[in-house]
């Protein structure tokens, strides 16, 4: 855990490599253009970059026609979100509507 | 909350005014916990893979897979919960009380605190990881 840790931070370490994978994340997958048109930076810069954040497994690709596409596997920061607080707001909400469903139901 | 080395363990319990035959209904049928949790194919017969299915988001397809672990009728009801690359357990246990259910719902299996917060502070990216959370964490 710890390693896998170390090698997606180190990954992210870049603020134009996090540009990329934040972009990835919020808007779905992408082609090699589209991302090089948006980050300033050279297509060759921006295939570096992607191959970086491959081998830390935050990116995964496809080949259609010509195209490269990249999409983000959020899966890859599972060791970094602090799941107890997700999941304390999604269990304390669906208490409340465990409740409200029993009121619901008859006996 | 309660703590172990290796991993962490969310508990919440709540004292409800129902008799505990019912409340193991609302956890053990598939039309009723889609009401309250999500759409969802469970049955309770240990070993019974199935899945929970949330909205889908941006690179989450929604689902998660489960496994019944444990099914002790009207008083423990326990499976698997994998999802986002997190792969943990829900136990859920019925105590009757005098005036209804003490129900009480533990989720183990989340990392440890080193690995994220610890982690991002000595980073400084807290806010970053925040960030990701709202990625990941979707599922409402």
């Amino acid at each position: 855990m710890q390693a896998v840790t170390d090698n997606v931070f180190r990954a992210l370490a870049d603020p134009t490599r996090r540009a990329i994978f934040e972009r990835l994340a919020r808007d779905g997958e992408q082609t090699v253009h589209a991302l090089t048109d948006r980050s300033g930076v050279s297509q060759p810069a921006v295939s570096r970059h992607l191959g970086v954040l491959k081998r830390a497994r935050l990116v995964r690709f496809r080949h259609e026609g010509r195209e490269t596409h990249y999409s983000a596997q959020p899966k890859a920061l599972a060791p970094l979100v602090d799941w107890m607080s997700i999941y304390g707001a999604f269990w304390s909400d669906r208490f409340d509507r465990l409740e409200s469903l029993l009121k619901r139901m008859e006996q | 909350m309660t703590e172990s080395t290796a991993t962490r363990t969310l508990v919440i319990e709540r004292e409800m005014p129902h008799p505990p035959e019912k409340i193991w209904r609302a956890l053990t049928e598939g039309s009723l916990i889609k009401e309250w949790l999500m759409a969802n194919d469970f049955q309770p017969v240990v070993g019974h893979r199935f899945s929970f299915r949330a909205t889908p988001v941006p690179n989450w397809n929604g689902v998660i897979d489960c496994e019944v672990l444990v099914v002790d009728p009207i008083s423990r009801l326990s499976y698997g919960w994998g999802a986002l690359g997190l792969e943990s357990v829900v136990a859920w246990t019925l105590t009757p009380t005098e005036t209804g259910t003490r129900v009480r719902m533990e989720h183990s299996g989340f990392p440890s605190e080193e690995s994220a917060s610890y982690k991002g502070a000595k980073y400084g990216w807290n806010k970053f990881i925040g960030n990701l959370e709202r990625v990941v964490g979707g599922m409402n």
